[in-house]
């Protein structure tokens, strides 16, 4: 294996772990609010599940390539890479926050409302705690899809561990494939055993 | 005697459905209303017109003489009791947690609060000692719903609510159940709507009993009167009662 690689890995990996994180916690930020809104406004339900469903059907590199003539997100870099990463990001943990919340006992709810409880402290106390397995299960799938879906960044100039992939498919050199999917692969399971941590340690005794 | 519960000509509906008709009916402090009838006849309806989970479409129901929609919503529930067949407990708290949930809601002090949950615990014969700190998982069924009937006195409410609370213990534990029922109302002199489909348990646990049927108030007496009564549904539900003992 060419060694000119092994400080490219460190800068890529680096680069791919960003992006990652950036689109988690943007994604987080935006679909754990949504889905709890969805269980109090059942109007708005199939619209929201529905956008986040349509998006997830878009083949990923289209997605990409879709975004780039978009106004202010889109463009050639890593600006559009995470709103890519973000949209595809979303339906796990949307379908999970409603799955988790309205799969609470609804005589645990009655309880809590009949005991005057006001909607934040149903939410806060209440559903959110036992729904949090199942959002965290959402997450988590989320998570471990958007870093191995990070590496198609790499074709509209995001960067990360697609580089080498792409520059190995160009090339015809399976090790600069590996030195991009080998670390792809070790961050996924990575994330998915201590994502997988929290969840069990999240346990209702 | 004033009346804490007072239903005036209350109606509810859904659609052209109507689920209760007209009941008008008074509970004084200190008694126990037992509403009895068959699935269907609208008791749990009523029930959930008194602490605002349901409001009458026609009529009022008022609660120390100020009707349900007029209360502040949460207010009114916070000094309402409610016990349901399913109990309800939060699995993610202790049975310390759960029973001292409403007054943490009410920002009582955490020495209080614990003082509150022994005495209550003890009251329904748990040992604070040994089950304050359990899941609700790790406990029966009648434990769980002795714990359910602590956590509706926390914050001593002036009204209990009582929804078939006991209707899916086995006949020991529900007649074991329904003793502490007795012994806490000579003890704490709740006023308490109590709601059943089983006969022999409105007749020992009521000073009045509603008789509900499609909706609407069959009779009003007191168990003794109602033994007595000709009425036909009246009649149907006594008849329950002696229907094994002759078949056998």
């Amino acid at each position: 294996m060419n060694l000119a690689f092994t400080s490219e890995i460190g800068q890529l990996t680096l680069e791919h772990l960003t992006l990652v994180l950036v689109s988690m916690a943007v994604a987080i930020a935006l679909a754990l609010p949504a889905g709890i809104l969805i269980t109090r406004r059942d109007a708005w339900r199939p619209w929201v599940l529905g956008f986040a469903n349509v998006v997830q059907t878009v083949p990923s590199l289209a997605l990409f390539g879709f975004l780039i003539p978009v106004p202010l997100i889109g463009g050639i870099g890593k600006r559009t890479a995470i709103v890519a990463l973000v949209l595809y990001a979303l339906l796990p943990i949307l379908r999970n926050t409603l799955a988790g919340i309205l799969g609470v006992d609804s005589a645990v709810r009655e309880s809590a409302i009949a005991m005057g409880m006001t909607g934040g402290q149903l939410l806060w106390r209440v559903e959110l705690p036992l729904a949090a397995r199942t959002i965290l299960a959402g997450i988590r799938v989320a998570t471990v899809s958007t870093i191995g879906t990070a590496t198609i960044a790499a074709a509209i100039g995001g960067g990360g561990l697609g580089v080498f992939i792409f520059r190995g498919i160009a090339s015809v050199d399976t090790a600069q494939i590996l030195a991009g999917a080998v670390p792809a692969a070790c961050i996924a399971l990575a994330a998915d055993g201590a994502l997988g941590l929290i969840e069990r340690r999240w346990r209702t005794p | 005697m004033s009346a804490v519960v007072e239903f005036r000509a209350a109606c509810y509906r859904i659609g052209t459905r109507e689920i209760l008709k007209n009941l008008t009916l008074s509970v004084a402090a200190g008694e126990t209303l037992v509403l009895l009838g068959r699935s269907g006849s609208g008791k749990t309806t009523a029930l959930k017109m008194v602490n605002g989970l349901l409001f009458p479409s026609a009529g009022e129901v008022l609660v120390d003489g100020t009707a349900t929609t007029a209360w502040d919503p949460v207010r009114l529930k916070r000094r309402i009791g409610y016990v349901i067949q399913e109990v309800g407990l939060f699995p993610h708290y202790t049975v310390a947690g759960n029973i001292g949930l409403v007054p943490q809601l009410e920002h009582w002090d955490e020495p209080r609060i614990a003082a509150r949950v022994d005495a209550l615990l003890r009251e329904v014969g748990l040992a604070p000692e040994q089950f304050g700190a359990r899941y609700p998982s790790q406990l029966s069924g009648g434990q769980r719903q002795r714990v359910g009937v602590a956590r509706a006195l926390a914050a001593d409410p002036s009204v209990l609510l009582f929804d078939e609370p006991f209707g899916a213990a086995d006949p020991v534990t529900r007649l074991e159940l329904q003793k502490q029922f007795l012994a806490l109302r000579r003890e704490l002199g709740k006023t308490a709507i109590f709601v059943t489909h089983d006969v022999r348990e409105a007749l020992l646990l009521a000073t009045r009993i509603a008789l509900l049927r499609d909706g609407a108030l069959e009779e009003l007496a007191t168990p003794r009167k109602l033994m007595q009564s000709a009425g036909q549904e009246a009649r149907a539900f006594l008849a329950c009662l002696d229907w094994s003992a002759d078949t056998l």
